[in-house]
This record gives structure tokens, C-alpha cells and sequence, in this order.
């Protein structure tokens, strides 16, 4: 499948490099390179959950501990964890790091991934949520790292989508 | 069992320990047997409460977690025990007060009033440890086992559909979350 193992690399070094020591996630094609690398990391804790807003409760406790967190999830799965990211995250101010790969984006082949694609960046604008795009390979390291320092400074979610032109090689 | 009783008949076991509840009753009973810095309430996210312990417990593994949960919440999350049973910490014990009822929203009965078995469900998700009790006696003696047992644990305690009068405390929420927060990362091994 042609998602691409070098910028998923470069997103999971970037991941490193701003000291998360914990990835929850839950699999969708675009991310199946990234959970393999925290999977064969032996100083990552990977929570592999049933469903995204178990990753929600799972970051706010890491956070309460002291320990940087992001969750790796399709926009179908963060549109499943509202509820957590509202009544849990955003309640309580916790700085949640949330990779949101970003289907349903023009290009889109699968028919079923369409529909969250069209209210993902509406429902992130409703919430409130301060959310950027991660389609360039040279910004992956400093948008990252941007959005986690202002997830600290604010306590509140931040969102990065994973764009189509990122992930997907014959995009 | 009242779970008031409960709760008070393992207070003092509490200490060292963090402690997460969900909202509602289980939170107003426990701030009034008297709140602790080690305590954290969370008031709303129902059913995270386990998945929030599971984070502490991974993220602090010398650190010794409890989790006090209800029949409703856990409803909410009952993938959440496949996922607490596949990490299974050690560190960790899950407590589910069932009084088969949302009590704190009109009482209407939930599935465990219709035969639903919470403690089966987490035996059959892989958790380790799994029980059932119905006194307050072996309630205080099977969390404390649960403790010491080095494995985690989904205690079942039987409770009756009572609870306080109020819910809202004069402890505000992130009051709360910062001083557990403090706690947690200043608290060393337990």
C-alpha cells in the first residue's frame, strides 16, 4: 500500500523528539506504518484501544502523571471521541496532542471515508480546537513541536491532520 | 451494602494511593468522608474513569491506582475493559459500584438490573482478577487483597440505589486537577 513509510517515520521522530513517551491508537490505513514504529520502540508505550475516546481518559492520565502523550486516529475515530475531548480533556484543561489523519480529502477513493471528510475542519472550528495541516514533509518536526508547546501553554486539545499529499505516495 | 459504607471501611486504605471516581454520587460520597489531595473526581467523561486510571498506571508504574467505578459508566465503556485486560496493570484496581440503577439521573434501571454480570464481562474481557461481593466486610476485605494481589483486578461491589442529597461540592474541578496533578508528580513510589 503506498503510505508513505518516510514521512511516517519523519512524524514518528518528530513525535520522539518532542518527548512522547506514549501513543494511543487505534488503526486506519494511513496509519499503519506510524503504530508499527511505536510498536517496535521499546521506549514507547503504545495502548492499542477499541475505540479513540478510551485514548482521551488514557492521555489525561498520563498528563496528570507527568507524561506526554499524543493519539493517533482516522477523523471518523475523532469524531467518535467528542464526547472525551469535550466533558474530559477540555473540562479539565489537559493538553491533548491528537494526530488526525485527514480522509475523505479531494482525492478520496473510498466512498465510505467521504462524508467525515466534508465536516471534520467544521467540527474542529466548533470546538474550538486550534488545528493545522500536516502536508509538507520539511514542516512535519516544527509543526509538531509547535503544537504541542502551545497544547502545553493553552492546556487545552490540539489537533494535526495528516494530509492526503503527506501520507499517501501516488496521491 | 451502602456504598458510603464501603467507601469509609477502606478510606484509610487510601492513602498513598491514586485515586480516580466518576462523577456523581461515588465523587460527593468520598469528598465527604473527606477529600484528599490524592483523590481526582472526574465529573462528566463518563466512563473514562477507568481508561483515565489506565494512563496513570502506565505512565506511573510504581505507582499504586485505584479506580472507582459504576455500573453506568463502565456501561458507557465496556471496550474499555478489553482494553484495560490487555494491558492488564498490576498496579491498578478497578472498582465498580453497581447499584443497578443511573441513580443520579432519575434511577432508571440499567442492564445490570436485567441480568447483565459486569464481573463476568471483565473475566471474559482477560481481566486477571475478577469478583463479586456483596457486604461491606467482604467488600473491605477483597479490595484490600485486590491491593496486595499484584495483578489487576475488577472488584464488583453490590451497593443500594442511595446516594446524597447533592452532587456539587465546594471543590471545583480544576481545583481539584491541579492539586491531584501536583500530587501525582511530586508523590514518589507507594
Amino acid at each position: 500500500m503506498p503510505v508513505s513509510i518516510t514521512h511516517s517515520q519523519m512524524i514518528y521522530d518528530a513525535l520522539k523528539a518532542s518527548d512522547v513517551r506514549l501513543i494511543s491508537a487505534l488503526p486506519e490505513t494511513w496509519l499503519v506504518h506510524l503504530i508499527r514504529m511505536a510498536e517496535d520502540d521499546a521506549d514507547m508505550t503504545l495502548v492499542r484501544l477499541a475505540k479513540e475516546e478510551e485514548g482521551v481518559g488514557i492521555s489525561m492520565g498520563a498528563h496528570l502523571a507527568g507524561v506526554k502523550s499524543a493519539m493517533l486516529m482516522q477523523n471518523h475515530g475523532f469524531l467518535a471521541a467528542i464526547n472525551g475531548i469535550v466533558s474530559g480533556a477540555q473540562l479539565f484543561r489537559i493538553p491533548l496532542l491528537m494526530l488526525i489523519s485527514h480522509r475523505g480529502t479531494f482525492g478520496e477513493r473510498d466512498p465510505w471515508q467521504t462524508e467525515g471528510g466534508g465536516v471534520t475542519l467544521s467540527t474542529l472550528n466548533a470546538l474550538g480546537i486550534p488545528y493545522d495541516t500536516l502536508d509538507a514533509p520539511d514542516q512535519v518536526l516544527s509543526k509538531i513541536q509547535k503544537a504541542q508547546t502551545l497544547a502545553n501553554a493553552a492546556l487545552r486539545p490540539v489537533a494535526l491532520l495528516l494530509g492526503r499529499d503527506l501520507m499517501w505516495e501516488d496521491a | 451494602m451502602r456504598r458510603l459504607a464501603a467507601l469509609d471501611a477502606v478510606y484509610a486504605d487510601l492513602d498513598g494511593r491514586a485515586v480516580v471516581t466518576i462523577m456523581g454520587a461515588v465523587a460527593a460520597e468520598l469528598q465527604s468522608l473527606g477529600h484528599q489531595p490524592n483523590f481526582f473526581y472526574l465529573q462528566h467523561a463518563m466512563g473514562l474513569a477507568s481508561s483515565l486510571g489506565l494512563g496513570i498506571a502506565l505512565a506511573r508504574p510504581d505507582q499504586s491506582v485505584v479506580v472507582f467505578d459504576g455500573d453506568g459508566s463502565l456501561l458507557m465503556n465496556l471496550g474499555g475493559l478489553t482494553t484495560l485486560a490487555r494491558y492488564r496493570p498490576r498496579n491498578l484496581v478497578h472498582v465498580v459500584f453497581d447499584n443497578g440503577s443511573l441513580l443520579s439521573v432519575g434511577g432508571f434501571p440499567t442492564a445490570t438490573s436485567t441480568g447483565s454480570d459486569l464481573a463476568q464481562i471483565a473475566k471474559a474481557a482477560g481481566v486477571p482478577r475478577t469478583l463479586t461481593v456483596d457486604t461491606v466486610d467482604t467488600f473491605a476485605e477483597a479490595f484490600r487483597e485486590a491491593c496486595h494481589a499484584d495483578e489487576l483486578t475488577t472488584l464488583v461491589a453490590k451497593v443500594e440505589p442511595i446516594g446524597p442529597s447533592g452532587y456539587v461540592t465546594d471543590l471545583s474541578l480544576l481545583e481539584n486537577r491541579f492539586q491531584f496533578q501536583r500530587w501525582l508528580i511530586g508523590h514518589g513510589a507507594s
